[in-house]
């Protein structure tokens, strides 16, 4: 598969690095140079400097070619806009966009969006950890 | 009418200024509670504005998003605008949505979205531009050294230029210009003596930098 990951954070560069691993062919975009540092050494897919809600940057990215899109910088409202512009500008098969605010991640989930909310995911993992530590007393 | 503006900086605050003359009633969302602009904008318009996240629902709610005719996202940022407008669509049923766009590209998103109006300044500006610039214009060349003043420039003649059929050698230019070479459409190059001029023929010549305009409006005026 070839992907394009917008936004090279913690995750971005995990994301990437897993993919890769697998023997996807990765692009990484980041607005920051010095994000790529995140990315191991051995890392080989590209790098790409440029802001993911701007359409020639995405196209310089390889998108119209891509299989997948993700967008996990720390915007929720980047994230949305480029998801938006991959899967409806770009028709890009598959378009994951991570956003924090679970009632705007709801919203885009009921308007189509495959989304995904660190903050939901995380809440729900600490209390099932906290309700089974309880459970085990 | 009952219109939100989302972005409280000056394009938000003029507007606000110019629908509350209009008589409507208007809420201004601004996110920064830092900057002046707020208080600014609370100082000169009376108690208008509401302090959050335009793009929040929780802040859209408290701000009565619900009954609202209208809403108007002007943040210098296109994905907090576009984001405004659909949560104002999507979940309070806001009838019509407006929304500034710095990148003009993003124009077709927008409305691929369902967002009623954009509105892109930097589009606008770019065609007062292209009005005001002359089309045909004379592109400077070379500045021919030691020759204080002079340059060699070129010009493509345009459809409709009234030097089009006469010979090129004949055309009356100003002081201080000649034309030196044409090269027409296929490429091929012509002395002026001889040769009769063409529509989007390319015209090479030697002038005086106080002569260019003359010159430009010698070779492409109707």
């Amino acid at each position: 598969m070839r992907v394009v990951i917008m936004g090279c954070g913690r995750v971005g560069a995990q994301l990437a690095t897993m993919l890769e691993q697998g023997r996807h062919e990765v692009t990484v975009l980041d607005v920051r140079p010095s994000a790529f540092s995140r990315l191991p050494a051995s890392f080989h897919g590209r790098k790409l400097i440029g802001n993911g809600i701007d359409q020639d940057v995405l196209r310089r990215a390889g998108i119209e070619a891509a299989d997948a899109f993700v967008a996990c910088t720390q915007g929720d409202n980047r994230n949305v806009m480029a998801a938006q512009i991959a899967k409806h500008i770009f028709n890009v098969p598959c378009v994951v966009s991570r956003i924090y605010d679970p009632i705007r991640e709801e919203m885009y989930h009921m308007l189509g969006l495959r989304t995904i909310s660190p903050t939901k995911i995380g809440a729900e993992l600490l209390l099932q950890a906290i309700e089974g530590g309880r459970a085990g007393e | 009418m009952y219109i939100i503006v989302v972005g409280g900086g000056k394009v938000g605050f003029y507007l606000a200024k110019e629908l509350l003359d209009e008589g409507h009633e208007v809420l201004v969302i601004e996110k920064d509670e830092h900057s002046p602009r707020s208080t600014f904008i609370a100082e000169e318009l009376g108690d208008v504005v509401l302090k959050g996240d335009g793009c929040e629902a929780a802040t859209l709610e408290a701000a009565g998003t619900g009954r609202a005719d209208m809403l108007i996202a002007v943040t210098g940022d296109d994905e907090d605008n576009l984001v405004a407008c659909q949560v104002a669509r999507a979940r309070f049923r806001v009838p019509k949505t407006m929304a500034r766009i710095n990148n003009p590209k993003n124009e077709l998103i927008f409305r691929k979205l369902g967002i009623d109006v954009t509105v892109s300044a930097t589009s606008a500006i770019l065609n007062q531009i292209e009005q005001e610039l002359p089309t045909h214009r004379l592109v400077p060349l070379l500045h021919l050294r030691g020759r204080a003043g002079l340059e060699m420039v070129e010009v493509r003649i345009p459809a409709g230029s009234r030097i089009i059929g006469k010979e090129a050698s004949d055309v009356l230019l100003p002081q201080g210009a000649m034309i030196t070479l044409i090269v027409d459409a296929d490429g091929n190059p012509h002395l002026p003596a001889g040769y009769s001029v063409h529509a989007e023929d390319v015209v090479i010549a030697v002038s005086r930098v106080d002569a260019e305009e003359q010159l430009r409006r010698a070779l492409t005026e109707r």
